[in-house]
């Protein structure tokens, strides 16, 4: 095969990944030629394989939210799963010279593995994630903060298929010394200025041994689609999505906390100490965050259903704890002044949201509105009202609800 | 306005170099694709008139409120990260201050000079916080009949 030629293949094979569909006539496409459906300012939903009624938050960088009832399946397909991004989408992805470094102060020596050596020399392991954006209901926060002001869809569960970080970690070797893990990855800053490290976060050495912390490349049962990480993604199930770097090329092994892009400063990191709303805080006084609070998500009905007195209406939903399990789950149809049951499933795997279900009778007709609530393994439930205020509106796990009408 | 100008004769360049190839590769599909079926390829270009246009006092083009200080707030702030970013926020004088003084430090922001009381201006204007209180109310509620 010519050099040329080669080139213009595999370019053809990220371009599809990116587009989720094949390139028809692809082969005769110009070279250097990039299909529109590429650029920037292009439709989302075709441009990421997406269902129409995602929300864009943001084109540049792109930032893409579900709503609670497209969130339905239990496994959470592609075409509803958020995406969010702190800079631009790689532009060229060959996987077939990918590689990944391992390296860092505390690695014994620093080892590069192709893809083929990942996938082959290493078991590899299928979980259900939980991946939750840190910012995911910042849009409720007073006073507002800062950002793209997600409302509930920043979270998803789908399966993701790879290697154990650690089993990599352990073939490297690593000192006594190592105290977390750093990944870098190949998208581009929004300057693009190429000294630049759109993010560049990482977990304890703890949460990176973990049996369920991977080196993905695969995300229900395909290559992990273009805006999703393809073609490695690290994931850390139950800490916010951030920690899960996508397109990764480079993980560090740290002697000391990592301080890459979007580690250090006030970026995902909530005040050590609970402030008053609006309250000035030093950045000495800003904890990292690690795992996600306990919240849930009603999925069906959708917000506004409307039925007739006597029928039972059925909801469902999902929900999560972090690095905890859901041990009760409960709903309200009179604004928290009495709470029932729901029945919840034990999670697929440790780190997998947990389905729940509810038969509600309504006494007589009007307006309700179905609130869910979900208390954790360590008896720690969702707060009814916004939590914590803090100044770059992560972790809001109050509860959801959604508004129904008996006639 | 001159810097403006510029950019809108940069865009126009590459509406119409993107135009160009999309119609040549688009000619070269049906030709090799299809055996030379005569069809047209009609590509839409957006007429000059319509690259700034005001709507309902919503600049169409980057969704940001039309008031003074527009033209200053889309030629500095739109070039890394999309107007989107400024449109889903509210915030004080003091915390734009902040978000600039921010991007200034760590994503590269130039320093905007005479510009940057303008864009602030602007910014706290039409972007000011907004009460929400602990929990608002549900609003915008599509009411639907659920199907038995």
């Amino acid at each position: 095969m010519k050099r040329r030629n080669f080139v213009k293949s595999t370019l053809l094979g990220s371009m599809t990944a990116a587009l989720g569909t094949d390139i028809v006539f692809g082969t005769l496409m110009p070279d250097g030629y990039t299909p529109l459906a590429l650029l920037q300012n292009t439709d989302p939903f075709q441009l990421f394989d997406k269902d129409p009624q995602m929300v864009v938050l943001n084109n540049k960088p792109w930032n893409i939210e579900a709503q609670a009832h497209l969130l339905d399946d239990n496994v959470t397909p592609n075409t509803r799963m958020f995406i969010r991004n702190n800079g631009i989408i790689p532009e060229r992805i060959d996987a077939s010279k990918w590689t990944l470094t391992i390296d860092g102060e505390s690695a014994k020596e620093p080892k590069t593995y192709t893809l083929v050596d990942l996938k082959t020399r290493f078991p590899q392991y299928t979980y259900q994630l939980t991946l939750e954006c840190g910012g995911n209901g910042r849009s409720e926060f007073d006073p507002p903060a800062k950002g793209n002001q997600w409302t509930v869809g920043a979270v998803s569960c789908a399966n993701w298929t790879g290697v154990r970080l650690r089993d990599v970690l352990e073939d490297v070797g690593f000192n006594k010394d190592a105290v977390y893990i750093g990944y870098h990855a190949t998208d581009i800053h929004l300057s693009r200025d190429p000294d630049k490290e759109p993010i560049s976060r990482g977990v304890p050495m703890a949460k990176a041994l973990q049996d369920e912390t991977l080196l993905a490349f695969r995300m229900n049962e395909k290559d992990i689609p273009m805006a999703h990480g393809y073609p490695l993604r690290l994931v850390a199930g139950g800490w916010p999505a951030s920690a899960s770097g996508k397109w990764v090329n480079r993980v560090s092994i740290r002697n000391k906390v990592h301080d890459g892009a979007k580690m250090t400063g006030t970026a995902y990191r909530v005040p050590c100490e609970s402030v008053a709303p609006g309250e000035k805080i030093k950045e000495e006084d800003f904890c990292i965050i690690e795992s996600m609070p306990v919240k849930s998500l009603i999925t069906y009905p959708k917000s506004g259903a409307t039925f007739p007195l006597g029928k039972k209406l059925q909801i469902r939903g999902h929900a999560w704890a972090g690095e905890l399990e859901v041990k009760k789950m409960e709903y309200s149809i009179d604004f928290g002044a009495t709470w029932k049951k729901c029945a919840v499933e034990r999670p697929a795997n440790r780190l997998a949201w947990q389905h729940f279900t509810a038969t509600i009778d309504f006494p007589k007709k009007g307006y309700y509105e179905v609130w869910a609530r979900a208390t954790d393994s360590e008896n720690t439930g969702q707060p009814m009202v916004l939590p914590g205020w803090n100044p770059k509106g992560y972790l809001n796990n109050a509860c959801h609800r959604i508004a129904v009408k008996v006639t | 306005m001159k810097q403006l100008q510029k950019k809108r004769n940069r865009t126009r360049l590459l509406l119409v170099a993107i135009a160009l190839l999309a119609a040549v590769s688009g000619i070269f599909f049906i030709r090799s694709g299809q055996g030379g079926e005569d069809k047209e390829v009609y590509q839409n270009i957006p007429s000059d008139d319509d690259f700034d246009k005001i709507e309902n006092g919503i600049h169409l083009r980057t969704g940001l409120i039309a008031a003074d200080g527009l033209t200053e707030v889309v030629n500095n702030c739109t070039t890394c990260h999309s107007a989107q970013l400024v449109t889903q926020n509210r915030m004080s004088r003091e915390r734009w201050v902040a978000t600039i003084r921010w991007m200034q430090k760590t994503q590269n922001l130039w320093d905007l000079g005479a510009n940057e009381e303008i864009i602030i201006n602007y910014l706290v204007t039409n972007y000011p916080p907004l009460k929400k209180g602990r929990r608002a109310a549900l609003t915008d509620i599509e009411w639907y009949a659920l199907e038995p």
